[in-house]
């Protein structure tokens, strides 16, 4: 089920540090449509954790969180 | 819609970064925010001077602020142009107080027009206060 999320947007923030991740999912749920699916990734450890609490105080709903053996991490979001 | 207002008093390179990531993560997570520049945060908002500032403490004459770049470059932290361009990109509101301008000497001219949305007294700021959940002095 999860392999079968297609996300309409991509965030590349890999390499980036707080509060980076945090902005630039922001500038691409001001970009989504209603109903598009957002998918973030990124590798900064504490952006993982604050990114599903961004969803949730912007009211989204927050798909799925899958990471990677190699710290990557991919954060589904609904608009 | 919430509302954050950050009062920017300090310019020193490490308060402002402060006041630039936390109106962007308020920004990100939902809020509407206005910084409002006085006395010596007014500096950082003169046309080329965001970044050229010293650190609030162990500056020794700049050494200590050029070392505080070169480790936040190794780090990949976010620059102050980079934070400040995110900052009106996610709609962030700024305003020069017009008062603190006069006592510091610089005048309109001097100031980046392209960062400013407006100049405004106390009355404003505590207007903005008033409308706001938080409000912060940095």
């Amino acid at each position: 089920m999860v392999e079968s999320i297609l996300p309409n947007i991509i965030v590349d923030v890999l390499g980036e540090t707080c509060p980076i991740p945090l902005v630039e999912m922001r500038k691409a749920v001001m970009k989504a449509q209603e109903g598009q699916i957002i998918e973030v990734k990124g590798d900064h450890g504490p952006s993982k954790l604050e990114i599903p609490l961004a969803v949730k105080s912007l009211g989204l709903k927050l798909l799925h969180v899958r990471e990677d053996g190699d710290g990557v991490w991919h954060i589904f979001i609904e608009k | 819609m919430e509302k954050t207002t950050i009062v920017v008093h300090s310019g020193d390179l490490d308060k402002v970064l402060s006041a630039l990531i936390i109106g962007n993560g308020f920004l990100a997570m939902g809020d509407e925010v206005t910084l409002y520049f006085t006395f010596w945060g007014l500096q950082r908002l003169m046309k080329g001077k965001l970044s050229k500032a010293p650190l609030s403490k162990m500056n020794f004459f700049g050494l200590g602020a050029w070392m505080m770049k070169r480790k936040m470059k190794k780090a990949g932290v976010a620059t102050p142009e980079r934070l400040m361009a995110d900052f009106k990109a996610l709609g962030g509101r700024i305003i020069a107080c017009e008062m603190t301008m006069e006592v510091m000497g610089i005048s309109r001219e001097k100031l980046d027009a392209n960062l400013i949305d407006e100049f405004g007294t106390v009355g404003m700021y505590v207007d903005e206060s008033k409308k706001s959940q938080r409000t912060l002095f940095i």
